[in-house]
Parts: structure tokens; sequence; C-alpha cells
């Protein structure tokens, strides 16, 4: 154990944008003030976003303690409790995290186990283990916690050795598809260049991440970018390729400038460039920035994309294990893939595969968002329920609201209502739900969410992002679009409605058999699962012209109660109509006719007396 | 400040015009590449704030790719764009995370806040209007950026003060 305290800081994306900075800077004034010698390690983020910012410290003889909330005004506070006047079980402290020996001093022992706490005692972490732990722009720190232990296991096995060894994990493909990974790295390493002038191969990592609601990647290449750059090294040695490009979306500027460095001193310390590890195997790793388009995470839009063309994919065979990149064979996985193999490697495939269930193995890294009180990023072993996701790490629903539903897999996935929520999580038994793996957004919905809104919503996001090559997708998915639209405005005819549904589910399928690629073909997936399990919800906006959840515009009034209106004038000041009127002190009333319903009253009323029916 | 370029003996492309020297210290770093038209692209509008025809055509000269083709990419993609920005670009995420928190009634408001659309930039040039699909920060939803900086789980009435701090800071 180092003789010097360590405090760290989770600065990734949401951290930074919770202030971690100010409370970095905060840090390092108080340690001056307080004459203390202490490191400062920024790291990416442990997932507990709902106790962002999240500050760990490290004290030599003491186990590491995790504080939640920290702000910069009270991070002063809690550092001379912890580090001054040893009080350690601050009102800020998460918990501690386990160490090898028992340690049994001060008020440690009212301090709970980290992995005890809801959040944590379910999951599984084995792609996020580092993730807040390390330095993720300090390859020494990736070092001491075995890092690249894998790629010299890859190196030893040989690569046949390598596949074999991923292929015995049982390790599917973590970008939404499932397909097994040491099977493509086989197709891979078989292939051979057609091109006599262009004999290479490419290793391309997807970390395109293109879903809505999903940020598992970005933590992964924020937060741990060394696994991600081992991973690939192991694959693109198992499967011969010298070349390497990882797609990163530009939205993601800190995950880029991570990467860059993590790059830079691999290069420097013989992990990349030529000879790596005195191997004979050479690999060249370039960074592409993506620039914006969902359909690029199919593997043969992002193919085009690198090459300097309009992302849209094109018709398989050939697959690009046969022909990708420039015509060379390409394998492309994504970063969660990626970032399980040098795992895999060091402990071995039957250590792997005794994680999950039958046909899934492994763990999955879920981005928890929505009406759900620890928002977060979870890892979870495969065959989990997702009850137990939303119930026990999730810690229920905001205010206790009604659960409703789980959107599960982005715009190609589907939406769980409750009498499924037992189902366990694996590739094939969310198919049977009519919902799919995906990448990894699970966005919980309560009451107030209305899901004929929720399938327009994905629909729109499918015409907006439908690159227009095939007809089925382009033209299906804008008229599923009309026919959403149609459902949830007031004054249409109601047996043109009826017909439109109708018509809805038809036209859904033939999207679904006809697209050209994973976009278009699962393009009607949440507008077919709503439709099976919410039907009552299509009902009310069609034949009562209601939305039961107060949402889709069109359909709904404001009301005020006016038994709960304590008359206090603020939602008539703010109203940008004037569409509220009242005496001072008396119940108010809104005019329907000058509302233009934009919600701000009822998000101002202290007493909560008005509402949207 | 431009360098000329006589018939460009430089990069040997078929450009005889005067490139401004911004623009030559770009296409220096990348080779003549169909690959590079992205990266180009995204340079130069990090360059400029946005792609003006003169420069699609720069880039196509440079590559020898027909400008018709730099043109398709760069209207293909969602980080591109061919008109200039306002001052300050205001970004509303509308993941699905934020989506169900709320986002239209965020996007809704700051709409009637700077009295445009999305996709618009305000009359006096302060302000620009963008939806993204996610920015990934889903955890702190609903998100919107301003420029780099990130704001999160925000309410409607938090927008004045939010812009208003903007206005103020030119």
């Amino acid at each position: 154990m180092s003789d010097r305290t360590k405090i760290y800081v989770g600065m990734g994306t949401c951290g930074l944008a919770a202030g971690a900075k100010f409370v970095f800077e905060a840090i390092s004034n108080t340690l001056k003030n307080l004459k203390i010698d202490a490191e400062i390690i920024p790291t990416g983020c442990v997932g507990y976003c709902k106790r962002e910012i999240i500050v760990d410290i490290a004290k030599p003889g003491y186990p590491k303690l995790s504080y939640g909330d920290v702000t910069a005004a009270n991070v002063e506070g809690l550092l001379k409790s912890v580090l001054v006047d040893n009080v350690h079980n601050h009102k800020l402290i998460i918990g501690k995290y386990p160490t090898a020996e028992v340690i049994n001093k001060d008020d440690l022992n009212e301090v709970p186990n980290i992995n005890d706490l809801p959040f944590f005692k379910k999951q599984r972490r084995l792609v996020l283990k580092n993730c807040g732990h390390i330095n993720p722009e300090s390859l020494q720190d990736y070092l001491a916690f075995e890092g690249y232990e894998g790629l010299k296991k890859a190196f030893a096995a040989g690569q046949l050795g390598a596949i074999d060894e991923v292929k015995k994990s049982g390790l599917r493909g973590r970008g939404g598809g499932g397909f097994p990974t040491g099977m493509k790295w086989e197709f891979g390493n078989k292939s051979v260049p057609k091109d006599p002038d262009n004999q290479k191969k490419y290793m391309i990592c997807n970390a395109d991440e293109g879903d809505p609601g999903a940020f598992m990647d970005r933590s992964v290449l924020e937060g741990d970018p060394f696994s991600l750059l081992e991973g690939m090294t192991i694959a693109a040695y198992a499967i011969g390729a010298s070349y390497g490009y990882i797609y990163v979306r530009a939205e993601y500027p800190l995950a880029i400038e991570r990467l860059e460095n993590a790059i830079k001193l691999a290069k420097e310390n013989n992990l990349l460039g030529e000879n790596i590890l005195g191997s004979g195997f050479n690999l060249e790793l370039k960074i592409k920035k993506g620039a914006g388009a969902f359909v690029c995470g199919e593997e043969t839009a992002l193919i085009g994309s690198i090459e300097g063309k309009r992302g849209m994919p094109n018709p398989r065979p050939p697959f690009p294990t046969e022909s990708g990149a420039f015509g060379c064979p390409t394998v492309i996985n994504n970063v969660e893939t990626l970032a399980n193999v040098p795992g895999i490697l060091r402990h071995g495939g039957d250590w792997f595969a005794s994680v999950g269930t039958d046909n899934s193995k492994g763990t999955k890294v879920f981005a928890l968002t929505g009406k759900i009180n620890n928002a977060g990023l979870v890892e979870v072993p495969m065959g989990i329920s997702l009850r137990e996701i939303i119930y026990e790490i999730g810690n229920g629903i905001i205010d206790d609201k009604k659960y409703k539903s789980v959107q599960i897999g982005g715009p190609s996935g589907g939406c769980i209502s409750e009498e499924n929520l037992d189902i366990k999580i694996d590739y094939e038994s969310l198919k049977t739900v009519g919902a799919m793996m995906g990448s990894g957004g699970l966005v919980v919905m309560d009451e107030g969410t209305c899901m004929v809104d929720v399938a327009k919503y994905f629909v729109e996001f499918c015409t907006k992002e439908s690159c227009g090559k095939c007809t089925p997708c382009r033209e299906g998915t804008m008229r599923m679009f009309e026919i959403l639209e149609k459902i949830t405005t007031k004054g249409i005819d109601k047996q043109e409605k009826i017909d439109s549904v109708k018509h809805l589910e038809h036209l859904a399928g033939v999207i679904r058999d006809t697209s050209l690629c994973g976009l278009g073909q699962t393009a009607p997936n949440p507008v077919l699962s709503t439709l099976k399990y919410f039907k009552n919800e299509y009902d009310a906006h069609i034949y009562d012209e209601k939305c039961p959840s107060g949402h889709c515009k069109s359909l709904i009034h404001y009301e005020i109660d006016e038994s709960k209106c304590i008359g206090c004038g603020i939602c008539k000041a703010k109203c940008p109509t004037g569409a509220i009127v009242g005496e001072r002190k008396s119940p108010h009333k809104i005019q329907t006719e000058v509302c233009v319903k934009c919600d701000q009253c009822v998000q101002l009323c202290p007493v909560k007396a008005i509402a949207a029916k | 400040m431009v360098k000329r370029m006589s018939n460009c003996t430089s990069c040997n492309c078929k450009s005889s015009k005067n490139l401004p020297e911004d623009l030559v210290k770009i296409f220096e770093k990348y080779t003549k590449k169909r690959e590079n038209v992205i990266p180009l692209l995204q340079d130069v509008q990090e360059k400029y704030g946005y792609l003006s025809k003169e420069n699609l055509i720069s880039i196509s000269e440079y590559l020898n790719v027909p400008t018709s083709n730099v043109y398709g990419v760069a209207t293909f993609y969602n980080q591109f764009r061919l008109v200039p920005l306002g001052k300050h670009l205001i970004r509303v995420c509308r993941g699905t995370a934020c989506h169900v928190k709320g986002s239209d009634k965020i996007l809704d408001k700051i709409e009637s806040e700077l009295n445009i659309k999305a996709g618009e930039t305000t009359s006096d040039e302060l302000f620009s209007l963008e939806t993204v699909a996610c920015v990934g920060a889903c955890s702190i939803a609903p998100v919107i950026t301003v420029d780099e900086e990130f704001y999160g789980r925000l309410q409607q009435k938090d927008i004045t003060a939010l812009i208003d701090k903007y206005r103020k800071s030119d």
C-alpha cells in the first residue's frame, strides 16, 4: 500500500457536467491550505450517477472510502473530517471498498461496504472494473491492474489459440446483434485479401454509440481506454490485421482526448506500433471521428464513412470479413465486446463462460436512465431479471410513481411492460417479448409517459436517420410517423384513425421484412411492441381522443383544481399568453382557448393544483 | 493574409485560386486521399464555424474528388452545416432519457425565449439553436449544452436565467 493519500475524483462527462472540475480545484486548494500532501487523481466514472460528484479517498493503512454528492462548497469540510479529524463516517459517505486485510480502527465499522449497497450488490463488474478506480490517462495505473497481461497470453497462445479462447468464452457482440465474437474472428483470420496490390486486413472498433439514451461505450472510453486498446490489439493479432480504426462519435470530445493520449502512451511503450512486445506483430491504430449518423452503427455504412463516403449500408454478402474497408478483409467489434477480451485472455474462456446463461455469457453494461431513482451505469451478469435491475439496483421509480415500461435496445428495441419484468436478460429471451439486447440503453418510464408518444419519438428518430438508400425504410418510416401523428391529433375522423392503425401493423411488417439494413429492419420494433403491450393507450387516443398520460399536446388541456389552488398568482404572472385569470387569494382558472399548453404553470405551482387532463 | 499558390504547385491540385493560409495549413495535414474528406470537412468547419461553398470547392479540388461528392458527404452527416452560426450554440439533447424527462418542453421554452425554432439563429446572431440525438449524459437528463458547457437536470424555469447569463456576458 502506498504511503501517500490518494484522492480520486470522478471526472467523466457527466461528472464534469455536474461540476467535477470545480471540486477538483477546491480539493487542490484545501490540501494546500491544510498543508496535506496527497495525490489527486482524475478518474472515469463508477456509474453511480445519482451521487455525482463522487470522491474516493484512500489513506495509507485504510480501505478506500467513497463519498458522494460532493460539491466545491462542502469538500473542504469533508477533507478536514477525513484527513485531519479521522472522522470517516462523514454525512457524505457512500461506503468502503473491500480490502484483503481486515482493518479495525476508528469509526470504520460503521461505514457500510460498497458491495453491500443495493446499487452495487447485484452488479458484477468485468468491463467496468477499472472505471473510477484508475487514472485513465496513466498507462502505469492500467498496468498495475493486470493491464496487458491478456495481450501477453494471446501472443503466447498464438492467433488460433487466442481465437479458441474467445470461442470457448461464448462472448457475443455487445453492439446489438449478438453475433459470436470468436466466430467472427475466425472468419477474419481465414479470409485472404483478394486485391494483389492491397494485401491489408483491418480491425475496426465501432465506438459510434448512436443509440439515444445510451452512454456505456463513452464511459469505457473515458474511464478505461487502455482496456479497449488491449482488446483491439488482441483482436487484430488474432485475425492478422496490422491496421486498425477506432470510429468514435465526434460528440464525445473527452473520450477522443483520452483515446488519443492512450494511443500515444501505448506507442511509446511498445504496446502499439511495430514489433509489439517483441512478438513481431505490428499494429497501426487511427482514430476516425464520426460525423453524426446513426446508420453508421451498421457495419457496411461505417466502412463507407471511413472511406470518406456517405454512410450508406451495402447488401451483405459479401460480409466485411471477406470484403470490408477498402475492399480488404475487415472485422468490426463494438467497444464493450473488445473491452471484455483482455479479461477473457487473462483468466481463460472458461472463467468468462461461468458467468451468465446457457446462450449468453458474461455480463452486460446498461445505461439505466429515465424515471428511476438510481440512474447510472450498471454492469450485471446475463440472466438477471429486469425487475432486479429496476427495483433493487435502480431502487424503483422516482417519487414512487407507478412503473409503466422500460425501453431496451434504443430505436431498434422494444418496450417491456410490467407483466414481462421477470424475464431473464439474455439475447434470446428479450426477442420473445419483442425487444432486443441492443447496445444497452435502459430507459425507465412511469405512468406519466405516453407510450404512443414514445413510439412516435422513435419512429421520428428513424425517419431522420434513415439514409434514404432503400425505399421501405425511407418511405415506410415516414408513413408510420404520419399515422402516429394522426392518432395523436384532435379532430381527425375516427374511422380514418382506426383504418390507419390497421395499416400501421401491415406497414411495420413490410418494413421489417424488406429493408436493406438493421436500421430499417428493426425500426418498427418500438411500434409493434407498444401496439402489443399498450393497445389500451392507442385505443384511448383513437376512440376517446384522450392521452391518458397527459402528454400529447393536441389531446390534452390544463385544469386548475380549485380545491387546492391558494390563489398565489405565480402561474398567472408567468403564463406567456395570459391564459390564467383569477383574483389574488381566490382559486384561478385557465382559459383553454388561449392556453398554448407550455406546461410551465404545472411546474411552477407550489401546491401542485394544476394538471393536464 | 493570403498565400499565392501559383496554379498550386504545393499540392498539385487543379486550383488556381488564392487559398487562405488557414486553409492551406489544414490541407497540409492530410494526404490527397478520398478517405480524408470527412476529417477535412471537420477541420474546416471547426476553423470557420461552417462550410462555405468556396471551401467545399477547395476541398474537392485538393482531394481531386468531384464537388458533388464532397457536397453529398457534407449534407449527409448531422455534424456539418452550410450556414454560419450565431455566437453561442445551444444544443438541446433529444435522446430517449431526455425525452421522457421532458426535453421537448425545455426545447419549447428555449424556442419561445429566443423566438426562433431549432435549426435557426437569432437575428442578433447571438444564439443558434440545434437539437442533437444524444450527448451521452443521460443520467443528468434533461441536458442542454451551450458551446462546450453541459447543463443537466434542467427545468423550464431555469432557462431564462441561463440564457440571460450568456446575453449579459456579451
